[in-house]
């Protein structure tokens, strides 16, 4: 094991085994927060239920929705803004401020436009991941070096075969990058869209939680929030990781 | 100046060949030309010139890559038409071209595998190709790992391995230390001698000229032309020692005389 994943682990049992410390000692109050322990357990209880399932599929199907729209428009775009340069530049400033305006602003906007359904979330989920593909798509193409383009006029190749055979593997790691991004910023909007403009899903039994004082389900579905997003950021983690390292020395 | 051979072994051919960037009088530039030059098959023939006069304007027209705005450049009697580059040319570039999510081994088999060829013969091809080039002990690894010197060697292995009958370099050692330059020169030499191919190499070093070439095209400034041409006295055998033998000091000399009002005149044309 390296020593910073050594580190990482460390850290993370140690937030955990004093989270544990406070509540079992009474520092922390168990109205307040139960052990890690109990909440685990509680997780498993609930998922045994199968109480929360719908909401679970719910929420991650709206994820995905969000997640692999965002990929393929955000990809698309990326790309036509990258071919002309003063575009680029153009827009530059307004993907840099995008991520200062709070999205959730636009809620009313997106009842109005979309209704009361699922739709919105997912457009919330959508509008937090695209830009993040944008910008790293761009980024990933201007990394392709001319000579890279030279080499595939060498050999003869249609720009289709160039970016499947050249361009997309030379720019693969910057790509996983903006594909990481959008999982996590998928998951962030729509998660939080369901906390205020949901009757399904985590977010909206979060909060049908905390609002009835449920914290056995409660702290459990937080848990599973962070596990899952954990888990799969951890996953495309290890992905881009992978790609990167064959451009290392090491 | 007219240095058109009539030779029948002539392997490319330029006539009156020149390239103009732009349309507009205002704006456009004459960069190139008119060039009259036969390359003969098998030889080894170098092209030195002052910093812009459209060395690798050249250098992409004869491979293929931009097509002349007049004249016409022909590869083994065929007219290039600047848009695809003919079966049997190979290319390598100043720049690092090593695809770096490859191995070494899967770079080097890159072209003839998407050629089509068998796995046995891309095998026993990049085997041969990486043993010539000296790179058989790292064809498991990822160019990020190796020097400068070894991913331009990889570079020119996935060129050779296509056995091209003309080999393009264009300063393809511009961006190594003065050693590793005299080796891998060394090297060219070896692989030319072997291949029979012909080689075209642009390079802004007079010794490396000198020292690698049969005969040593020079280059006006911009719009460039072909104002002298130096024939070498080496043997095929040669290899970097030449630079000890008086002649070589002789003709280093030739070429820095015949350039350096040129790259005076491009000084002052880029000042301008």
């Amino acid at each position: 094991m390296k020593r910073a994943t050594a580190i990482r682990l460390a850290l993370i049992a140690a937030i955990v085994l004093a989270l544990e410390l406070l509540t079992r000692t009474g520092v922390i109050a168990r109205f307040v927060a139960p052990p890690p322990s109990e909440m685990v357990a509680g997780l498993w209880r609930l998922l045994l239920s199968g109480r929360v399932q719908p909401a679970i599929a719910q929420t991650l199907g709206k994820i995905a929705i969000a997640c692999a729209s965002a990929i393929v428009v955000g990809s698309a775009v990326g790309v036509a803004v990258q071919r002309s340069r003063a575009v680029a530049d153009a827009m530059a400033p307004f993907f840099t401020a995008y991520y200062a305006v709070p999205v959730y602003a636009f809620y009313p906007l997106m009842i109005a436009i979309f209704g009361v359904g699922e739709a919105p979330q997912v457009v919330i989920g959508f509008m937090l991941a695209v830009v993040a593909v944008v910008v790293n798509t761009i980024n990933a193409l201007d990394r392709i070096p001319r000579v890279l383009h030279k080499t595939a006029a060498v050999y003869g190749m249609s720009p289709l075969e160039a970016a499947r055979r050249i361009y997309l593997p030379h720019a693969g790691p910057y790509l996983a990058t903006g594909v990481k991004l959008a999982v996590s910023y998928s998951f962030i909007g729509v998660i939080g869209a369901e906390f205020i403009m949901s009757r399904v899903g985590i977010g909206h039994e979060i909060v049908f939680a905390y609002n009835n004082f449920e914290n056995e389900i409660m702290y459990p579905l937080i848990l599973f929030v962070l596990l899952v997003a954990g888990t799969v950021n951890g996953l495309f983690y290890a992905w881009e990781k992978r790609l990167l390292s064959r451009r290392s020395r090491s | 100046m007219n240095v058109a051979a009539t030779d029948a072994a002539v392997h490319i051919g330029l006539r009156g060949v020149t390239r103009i960037f732009g349309t507009d009088p205002r704006t456009r530039v004459n960069a190139l030309g008119p060039i009259d030059l036969d390359l003969r098959r098998g030889e080894f023939f170098a092209v030195v010139g002052p910093s812009g006069c459209g060395k690798s304007t050249l250098f992409d027209i004869v491979a293929g890559l931009s097509p002349a705005t007049d004249g016409t450049a022909t590869f083994e009697g065929r007219p290039l038409d600047g848009r695809t580059v003919p079966e049997g040319v190979g290319v390598v570039f100043q720049e690092d071209a090593s695809f770096a999510w490859l191995t070494v081994a899967d770079n080097v088999a890159f072209g003839i595998r998407r050629a089509g060829l068998g796995a046995a013969e891309v095998k026993r091809r990049v085997d041969d190709t990486l043993a010539f080039m000296g790179l058989r002990d790292f064809a498991a690894a990822y160019p990020a790992q190796l020097s400068g010197g070894m991913r331009q060697r990889v570079c020119i292995a996935r060129t050779l391995v296509q056995r091209p009958r003309l080999i393009l370099l264009d300063e393809p050692f511009g961006a190594l230390d003065q050693q590793t330059r005299l080796i891998m020169g060394e090297e060219l030499l070896k692989l030319w001698r072997e291949t029979g191919a012909t080689v075209l190499l642009i390079t802004h070093a007079l010794d490396e000229a000198a020292m690698l070439a049969d005969r040593v095209g020079v280059m006006s400034a911009r719009p460039g032309r072909i104002i002298d041409l130096v024939e070498t006295p080496w043997g095929k055998d040669r290899d970097s020692r030449v630079v000890a033998d008086p002649r070589f000091g002789e003709i280093t000399a030739r070429l820095w005389t015949r350039l350096r009002d040129e790259s005076m005149s491009a000084l002052s044309q880029k000042a301008g």
